[in-house]
C-alpha cells in the first residue's frame, strides 16, 4: 500500500511554523476543506504513529497540496527536515469536512493558532456573497498567511494574545461583538476548545448555523481502532464519536464541551 | 504456495488474522485493501449491552508502541449480529468474535447467542485493562480462568479460543488452566499494563491513568510467552504482540504458535496484514518450507 507523495516546496512561514507543498493527484483530486491527511514523520519506531495534518490549500490544476503545521513534538520536529524532492507517506484525504455556502450566503471563520490552517483552505473554496474571517495568533510573530485571509476574505480580524498585533486578547471578544451586529448565515471554527466553545455556544443560541473541527489524538485515522473519542449528544444522553471518521468537522450542536 | 492452516475447528487460507479492536469490524480497513486477502478478522471486542467506553485522551505514544484506554466502546452483541455479520460476510473470511463481560454470566448469555450466529469462533477475552470489573480480573488467575472458560465451554458450539493476558507472573498456569478447563486454542498476549506521564502538567496522558501497550515495544515479551506456553500446552496457539512484518510473524510460529493476529502496525501501515502474509511465503520458499504448519515450534535447540 502506498501513500507516497512528493514534496515540491517546503517554506519556513515563521518561527516554528513550517509549509511543506505535496504533489499529489490522488489527494488534490479528492479532498474537500476540512480534510487531513496522516502523515508518517519517519520510517522507524521514533515518533511511530502517523500524524493528522489539516489541508491547508489544494492546487487542482497543479495536483499540489499545502499542509502547514507546528513544531511542538517528536513528530512535527521530524516533519521540519524533509526538503524538497523527498517522498513524504500521507495517507488522505481523511474525515468529513465543512459543508460549503450556497452562492448567496455570508460566513463568518472563527480560527486560532494552528486552527486557522483548514479555514483557508474553507474560505478559498467557499464562493459566497461575503467571507469574514477572524483570527487568533499568541503574538505578532506567529501571525501567518495573513495575505492569503486578506485576498480571499472581504473582512479580516486578527487578535494577538499578547496585543503586539489587531486587537489586544482573544479573538473571541471581536467575533462575539461582531454577532452582535451581524446575522451570518454559516460560521466555522477551528482552534483551541476553549475558543471554540465560545463560538459554538453562542451561535448555537442564536440559531445560527455552525461547524466545528476538533482536535483529538489518533491511532490509525480512520475509525478502526476508537481511540480519537469526542463527546457529542444522544439524545439526553452523550456518546463518544470518533474525530477521525465521524469529524473532525461536527455540527455545533452535537458537541458536548 | 499454499498458506492454509488448519487447528481448533478454523480453516485459514493464511495465518494472518486482524487483532481485536484494531481493525474494528473490518469496514473501514477494507476501503484500503480486499478483506479477502486477510487469513480472519478478530472483532472489536464486544459486550452483552452497548458500552460507551472511557473519555479521551485513549491514546499515548510511547517509545516503539502505544498505550490505550479504550475501555471497549462497543455497539453491543445483538447489533453486531444484526448490522455487521452481513456485511463481513461479504468476504470469504472467518468470523472470531471476541467477547468481554462482568460476570461469568455475560460470558455465557454472550456465547449462547453467538452459538447460533454465523461465526466460526469466539475468543473469549478475559484479559481487558481497560475496564474496571470483570474480564482481567478473570484472566488474572488459573483459578478465574478455569470459572470462565469452563461454564462458556458448556454452552459454547463454536471453536472456543481464550485470549491471555501478558499481566500475570506466569502465563503457563493461567494457558494450562484454558487448556484444562475446555479451550480448543489459547491467543496471547492482550495488552501490558503500562502508563505515560506528561511531566509539564505533571498528569497522566491517558484519561483512565493507565492503559494497554501494544505495538513493537512488547513483540520480544510476546515471543517469549509463546514460547513458555507452547511447551506446556498441547493446545494450538495464536501469537501476536508488535508483528509488523513476515520476519516477526515466523518468530512467533517458530516459537511455537499456529497463527498471528496483527494489530498495532496496521495504524502506521495498513497494507502490514497482506505483507506479514506474503513476509511468511516468502520464508517459507527461502528455505523449504511446504507447509505453514512446519515452521510451528520449528526452533532448533
Ligand atoms: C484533525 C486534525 C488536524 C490537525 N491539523 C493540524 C495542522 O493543520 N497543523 C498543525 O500544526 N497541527 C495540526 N494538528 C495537530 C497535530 O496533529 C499535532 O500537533 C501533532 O500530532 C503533534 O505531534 P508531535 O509529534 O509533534 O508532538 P508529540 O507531543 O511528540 O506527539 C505525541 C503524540 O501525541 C499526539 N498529539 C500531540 N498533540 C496533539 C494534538 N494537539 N492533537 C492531536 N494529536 C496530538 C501525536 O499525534 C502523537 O501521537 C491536527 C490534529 C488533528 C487531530
Ligand atoms: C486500540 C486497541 C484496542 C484493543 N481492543 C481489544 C479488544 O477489544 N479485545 C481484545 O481482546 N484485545 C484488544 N486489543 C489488544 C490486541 O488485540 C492485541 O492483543 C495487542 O494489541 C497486541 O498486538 P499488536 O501489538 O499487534 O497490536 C486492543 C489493542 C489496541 C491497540
Ligand atoms: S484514530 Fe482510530 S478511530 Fe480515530
Amino acid at each position: 500500500m502506498n501513500f507516497d507523495t512528493i514534496i515540491r516546496k517546503t517554506e519556513k512561514l515563521s518561527e516554528g511554523i513550517y509549509l511543506i507543498r505535496l504533489h499529489s493527484a490522488r489527494i488534490a483530486s479528492k479532498a474537500v476543506p476540512g480534510q487531513f491527511v496522516n502523515v508518517r514523520c519517519s520510517d522507524g519506531l521514533n515518533a511511530y504513529l502517523r500524524r493528522p495534518i489539516s489541508i491547508c490549500r489544494v492546487d487542482r490544476k497543479n495536483n499540489t497540496v499545502d499542509i502547514v503545521f507546528m513544531n511542538r513534538g517528536k513528530g512535527t520536529n521530524l516533519l521540519c527536515s524533509f526538503a524538497q524532492g523527498d517522498t513524504l507517506d500521507a495517507m488522505g484525504p481523511l474525515g468529513n469536512g465543512f459543508t460549503l455556502p450556497k452562492e448567496k450566503e455570508r460566513i463568518a471563520v472563527v480560527g486560532g493558532g494552528i486552527g486557522v490552517f483548514p479555514l483557508l483552505y474553507l474560505l478559498e473554496e467557499s464562493h459566497c456573497a461575503c467571507k469574514t474571517a477572524f483570527l487568533g495568533f499568541r503574538t505578532k510573530e506567529a501571525i501567518v498567511l495573513q495575505d492569503a485571509f486578506h485576498r480571499t476574505a472581504q473582512k479580516l480580524v486578527i487578535a494577538t494574545d499578547d496585543g503586539s498585533y489587531g486587537t489586544n486578547g482573544l479573538i473571541t471578544a471581536p467575533f462575539m461583538a461582531w454577532l452582535e451586529a451581524e446575522r451570518p448565515d454559516r460560521v466555522y471554527s477551528c482552534g483551541p476548545a476553549p475558543m471554540m466553545k465560545i463560538v459554538a455556544r453562542a451561535c448555537v443560541q442564536k440559531g445560527i448555523f455552525c461547524e466545528v473541527s476538533m482536535e483529538q489524538r489518533m491511532g490509525c485515522g480512520i475509525g478502526a481502532c476508537l481511540v480519537c473519542a469526542c463527546k457529542v449528544q444522544d439524545g439526553d444522553d452523550y456518546q463518544y464519536a470518533h474525530v477521525c471518521k465521524d469529524g473532525p468537522v461536527f455540527p455545533a450542536e452535537r458537541l458536548i464541551f | 504456495m499454499n498458506l492454509s492452516v488448519n487447528f481448533a475447528g478454523l480453516k485459514l487460507k493464511n495465518p494472518v488474522i486482524a487483532a481485536s479492536g484494531t481493525f474494528g469490524f473490518g469496514r473501514e480497513f477494507s476501503n484500503f485493501f480486499d478483506l479477502n486477502r486477510l487469513g480472519g478478522i478478530s472483532v472489536k471486542g464486544l459486550t452483552l449491552e452497548p458500552r460507551k467506553g472511557n473519555p479521551p485522551p485513549r491514546i499515548a505514544e510511547t517509545p516503539g508502541g502505544i498505550l490505550n484506554s479504550v475501555g471497549l466502546q462497543n455497539p453491543g452483541v445483538h447489533a453486531f449480529i444484526r448490522e455487521e455479520i452481513p456485511f463481513l460476510r461479504q468476504f470469504d473470511l472467518p468470523i472470531i468474535v471476541n467477547i468481554a463481560g462482568n460476570t461469568p454470566e455475560d460470558y455465557c448469555a454472550m456465547a449462547e447467542i453467538l452459538s447460533e450466529a454465523d461465526i466460526d469462533a469466539i475468543e473469549l477475552n478475559v484479559s481487558c485493562p481497560n475496564v474496571k470489573k470483570g474480564c482481567l480480573l478473570f484472566g488474572s488467575t488459573p483459578e478465574g480462568v478455569s470459572e470462565i472458560t469452563a461454564v462458556v465451554r458448556k454452552v459454547c458450539k463454536k471453536p472456543l479460543i481464550v485470549k491471555l493476558t501478558p499481566n500475570v507472573t506466569d502465563i503457563t498456569q493461567t494457558a494450562k488452566a484454558a487448556e484444562a478447563s475446555g479451550a480448543d486454542c489459547v491467543s496471547l498476549i492482550n495488552t501490558l499494563l503500562g502508563m505515560a506521564i506528561d511531566i509539564e502538567k505533571r498528569k497522566p496522558i491517558l484519561a483512565n491513568t493507565m492503559g494497554g501497550l501494544s505495538g513493537p515495544a512488547v513483540k520480544p515479551v510476546a515471543v517469549r510467552m509463546v514460547y513458555q506456553v507452547s511447551k506446556e500446552v498441547k493446545i494450538p496457539i495464536i501469537g501476536m504482540g508488535g508483528i509488523s512484518n513476515g520476519e516477526d510473524a515466523v518468530e512467533f510460529l517458530l516459537a511455537g504458535a499456529s497463527a498471528v493476529m496483527v494489530g498495532t502496525a496496521g495504524f502506521v501501515n495498513p497494507g502490514v496484514w497482506v505483507e506479514t502474509a506474503e513476509g511468511i511465503e516468502a520464508y517459507m520458499k527461502k528455505h523449504g518450507f511446504g507447509k505453514v504448519s512446519e515452521l510451528t515450534g520449528a526452533l532448533q535447540e
